[in-house]
């Protein structure tokens, strides 16, 4: 098969940038080494946002955090995923903080970031009694939101497979290769044709533009931990809340996420690029990182913990271009605020792409949206009485922390989920205080089920995260 | 198993009764003896009988009974008593909600989301596992880290292999007998870890689960470390100082793919939280009267939602007593009110329920806080009993007796258990 265009990685750039290109007649390819898209740095890290004030100005990273801050809301109108304006706060303790506010104040205003304000401690105490009364000023910023990532790189996918993108999964890019003609993508499954290639493989970048021999970025890798705390605390604070950055760390952050729980991190450890551990110092320094902000936090309260990696470039900027290998397209280094980055990111894609010579033809059939899921808990009696009668398998809960019924797990594998994170990240079911001890057998059958191979074939993430094991066989001599 | 058809379900019952665990089939038939007409239990399983049904080992009923009972084949007693007395019986069907004015809201396929009106609630929701994530163990996220009490459904329910070779961390019950299922299962066992100097079960697990199968028990030792992306290769371990943190130094690597966490179990009140129901914090089940009423009108609690019960045969006790409140509320009777708070002293942990009379016979349920032996129960200045020993992962009973309150004029009254010289002196 001859695609246009070959995207190595569906996190939540490469499906930005997969989706963009369906709007035109082509043929696209988004390959991703894991079972499910998301499952690198796109589902691991704080689901922020960021206002359109906060990176450098003059970087690349500054260049797109307040453009793709602004298209979240057209995404958001076209596709079902979790995603609210709910402002932060940047508060400071002193005044080298104040003064930071300050900067901050200035360059977001330069930017046109709209809705920038100084809170007094005063307001801050009103708005947010439970924050630290330490806090000698904070600076609002309404435009900042929070986003479920994993759902927004679902629905992003899924739309974009509707308009004919080629998703190939379980594909780990393994060679490519420079032809007269384009490229040839070789993966542990197959060989592929392709026009241009774009290399959004996240922490793989460098090894992935190595392959043909194009500019790397020298990346590094920091990782953070990250905490999630029981639902007890939905409320307790209701904005993002940063520290001002210290020389040596970013701070630590207190998140209600857009399901309402709070999450409290991240780290930022150099690290290796696959290192995914939490470890006891990043709890010790998360929990008293977001106690200086909100004193009433405590690491009792955590029910989940995870880490993600950045992939750093060596200056620390975003490294989008075009290389010295036409046709070839590098989006790499995509550390913090990449997600919030993502959709302008594509749209710069495009453009680069255009500018290697892919032609663009509008595809009049485009259809901008998906089926929004059926979220059981969030409506009202009413409604769910209409569901249950339409469907009684909407009746009968699969997960009982989050009020997750079995329609909506059947619905999640039939839109695609094929593990038990697949399922946790589409429909919330196992992610709560229980962490699955209740669901997690149900979810099991129901995979197994409906996709017709056996329970002991159910893995957690793919590859060999198999949940239970077949028994040892005997051994003959 | 008669479910009720939907045209079955009335708007309005007596009592109704969350949860058909031990616990709720027994307070079905304690809210029937004591006068309700119309009771209805609600299960969110497809067959009532709790935890048990997957308890497929023996060792309940001792008390109740008098005889060794398999899980199921108690729960299958006490379903047939629930039957006789005409209960109705709803599974497959969840709770949602249960308002102040004890408006019940279920979900089933079934019935659908509706509304059943109640004169008296029971909750009986029983417990869920704490996870890896309550005592946040660091290291990877890898397949092959669940509840032991998961492990024991996949096995016993479902005829699957959680993992072949196991570390187990926590000396619970429900580590324990499966430490003792994964081997007969033909799995290796590498040993149980945990964090106290004592084990936490009951000792007849420790000798029939661990001994008899030569299974390390290593006590003051706890995972510090997961390791493995896909699925677990292997844990660190490390003993622990008198302040039970990790001497990190004299940590060890056990090789496995599989480890079970079996760290305890915590009171399921979500619905009680939700109704306003005040809780204990140390039990963190509700606040119980002497007929386990809530601070809820007409709301009671019992079994596993109120406190951990080691043994089935007391949660069934306690329970008909709960069921025969909720009757006898329903029916518009009332027994005379507590007067005496009972307040946990020294080396008690918790006292169930929280007050009694001084007019009739109570059974008192406590936890320790430490091990003793020999030792004495002490009750305020009015009664002292010596016990053999005491350690904090058996409960212990006390029947408080009428005689023993003589002329005792209410208020609190102490709960100690200390060393026996102590007491003598
Ligand atoms: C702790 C943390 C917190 C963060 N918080 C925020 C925030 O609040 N707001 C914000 O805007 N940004 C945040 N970020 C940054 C954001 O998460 C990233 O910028 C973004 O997820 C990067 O997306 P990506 O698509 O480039 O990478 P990824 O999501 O990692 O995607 C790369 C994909 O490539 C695949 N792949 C790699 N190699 C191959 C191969 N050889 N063959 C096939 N597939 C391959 C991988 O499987 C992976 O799915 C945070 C990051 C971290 C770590
Ligand atoms: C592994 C293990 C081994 C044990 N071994 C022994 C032993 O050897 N001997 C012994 O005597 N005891 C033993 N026990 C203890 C005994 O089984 C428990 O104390 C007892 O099951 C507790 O009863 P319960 O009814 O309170 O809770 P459960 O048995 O947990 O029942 C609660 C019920 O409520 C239902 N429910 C909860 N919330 C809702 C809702 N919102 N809507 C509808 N339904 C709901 C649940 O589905 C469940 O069926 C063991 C327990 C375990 C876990």
């Amino acid at each position: 098969m001859r695609f246009d265009v070959a995207i190595v990685g569906a996190g939540v750039v490469g499906c930005a940038i997969a989706r963009e290109l369906t709007r035109y007649r082509l043929h696209v390819a988004l390959i991703d080494r894991e079972c499910e898209v998301g499952l690198g740095t796109s589902k691991a890290n704080s689901g922020i946002i960021h206002g359109g004030h906060r990176a450098h100005e003059g970087s690349y990273k500054g260049a797109t955090e307040w453009r793709g801050n602004q298209l979240w809301d057209e995404l958001a109108q076209d596709l079902p995923f979790g995603y609210s304006r709910i402002g932060d706060l940047t508060v400071a303790f002193d005044d080298g903080d104040i003064e930071h506010l300050h900067m901050l104040l200035d360059q977001g205003r330069r930017r046109g970031v709209s809705g920038l304000e100084l809170w007094e401690p005063e307001r801050l105490q009103r708005e947010e009694p439970n924050l630290s009364h330490d806090v000698k000023q904070a600076l609002h910023a309404p435009t900042s939101g929070v986003v479920n990532p994993y759902e927004a790189c679902f629905a992003l996918a899924e739309n974009a497979v509707r308009n004919g993108l080629t998703l190939l999964l379980e594909h780990t890019v393994s060679a490519i290769e420079r032809r007269d003609d384009g490229f040839t993508v070789t993966t542990d499954r197959g060989v592929l044709d392709a026009r241009f290639v774009v290399n959004a493989a996240g922490v793989h970048g460098d090894a992935v533009a190595r392959m043909v021999g194009a500019e790397e970025a020298g990346l590094r890798f920091r990782k953070g931990e990250e905490y999630l705390l029981d639902k007890r605390l939905v409320g307790f604070v209701t904005r993002v809340v940063f520290p001002c950055p210290s020389p040596t760390s970013k701070g630590i952050l207190v998140i209600p996420t857009y399901d309402g729980t709070l999450m409290v991190g991240p780290t930022a450890t150099w690290s290796e690029a696959t290192d995914l551990t939490t470890s006891a110092e990043g709890a010790r320094a998360v929990f008293e990182g977001a106690q200086r902000l909100a004193p009433g936090i405590s690491e009792g309260d955590c029910i989940a913990e995870f880490a993600g990696v950045r992939a750093v470039a060596a200056d620390e900027d975003f490294a989008i271009g075009t290389t010295r290998v036409p046709g070839f397209v590098n989006v790499i280094g995509i550390q913090s605020p990449g997600l919030t980055a993502a959709p302008a990111i594509a749209l710069d894609v495009v453009e680069l792409l255009q500018g290697e010579g892919l032609g663009l033809e509008h595809d009049d059939g485009f259809v901008p949206g998906i089926d929004a899921p059926i979220r059981f808990a969030q409506l009202d009696a009413e409604e769910q009485a209409r569901v249950v009668r339409g469907d009684p398998r909407f009746g009968r809960i699969a997960c009982r922390c989050e009020i997750v019924t079995e329609g909506e797990v059947l619905h999640a594998i039939e839109r695609g989920a094929r593990t038990m994170d697949g399922i946790k990240f589409r429909t919330r079911a196992g992610m709560g205080r229980c962490q699955g001890g209740f669901c997690a057998w149900r979810c099991m059958r129901l995979l197994a089920e409906t996709l017709d191979v056996e329970v002991s074939d159910v893995t957690k993430r793919g590859g060999a995260s198999w949940i239970t094991l077949p028994r040892l066989e005997v051994e003959h001599a | 198993m008669p479910d009720l058809q939907p045209w079955q379900l009335e708007r309005r019952y007596d009592v109704v009764v969350v949860g058909g665990g031990p616990a709720g089939l027994a307070a079905a038939v304690g809210a029937r003896e004591q006068g309700a007409e119309r009771v209805l239990i609600v299960d969110r399983e497809s067959e009532p009988g709790g935890i048990l049904q997957q308890c497929i080992h023996h060792g309940f009923g001792l008390h109740h009974f008098k005889e060794e009972l398999t899980g199921p084949a108690y729960a299958q007693r006490y379903l047939e008593r629930v039957l006789e007395h005409d209960v109705d019986i709803v599974t497959d069907a969840y709770v949602l909600d249960v308002d102040p004015t004890r408006r019940v809201s279920l979900l089933s396929g079934r019935h659908g989301r509706t509304e059943v009106d109640a004169g008296a609630v029971v909750l009986a929701m029983g417990a869920r596992e704490r996870t890896r994530e309550a005592i946040r163990i660091p290291g990877t996220r890898p397949a092959g880290v669940m509840t032991a009490g998961f492990a024991q459904k996949l096995v016993n329910m479902a005829g699957y292999l959680p993992g072949r070779r196991v570390a187990i961390l926590g000396s619970g019950d429900i580590g324990l007998i499966m430490a003792r299922r994964l081997m007969l299962e033909g799995a290796e066992v590498v040993g149980v870890f945990e964090l106290m100097p004592h084990a936490n079960g009951l000792t007849r697990n420790v000798v029939q689960c661990l001994h008899d199968f030569d299974i390390p028990l290593h006590l003051s030792t706890t995972v510090v470390r997961i390791h493995g992306h896909d699925r677990v290769d292997k844990v660190s371990v490390a003993p622990v100082d008198e302040a039970l943190r990790p001497r990190m130094a004299e940590a060890w690597e056990v090789p496995c793919d599989t480890l079970l966490v079996s760290i305890g179990l915590i009171p399921d009140n979500e619905l009680a939280r939700a109704l306003g129901v005040r809780l204990d914090p140390v039990t963190t089940g509700p606040v119980v009267t002497s007929t386990m009423e809530t601070s809820r009108d007409g709301v009671f609690a019992c079994g596993n939602t109120v406190h951990i019960h080691d043994l089935v045969d007391w949660v069934s006790q306690e329970s008909q007593l709960a069921g025969g409140g909720a009757g006898a509320f329903a029916s518009g009777r009332r027994s005379s009110a507590d007067n005496v708070r009972l307040v946990p002293g020294r080396n008690v942990r918790s006292c169930v329920p929280h007050t009694i009379t001084t007019d009739r016979e109570h059974t008192v349920f406590l936890r320790v806080t430490k091990s003793l032996a020999p030792c004495s129960l002490r009750l305020g200045e009015v009664y002292e009993r010596p016990l053999r020993y005491v350690v904090p992962g058996e409960m212990v009973t006390l029947k408080v007796r009428p005689r023993f309150l003589q002329g005792f004029h209410g208020g609190n009254l102490h709960v100690d258990v200390v060393p026996r010289e102590e007491a003598a002196a």
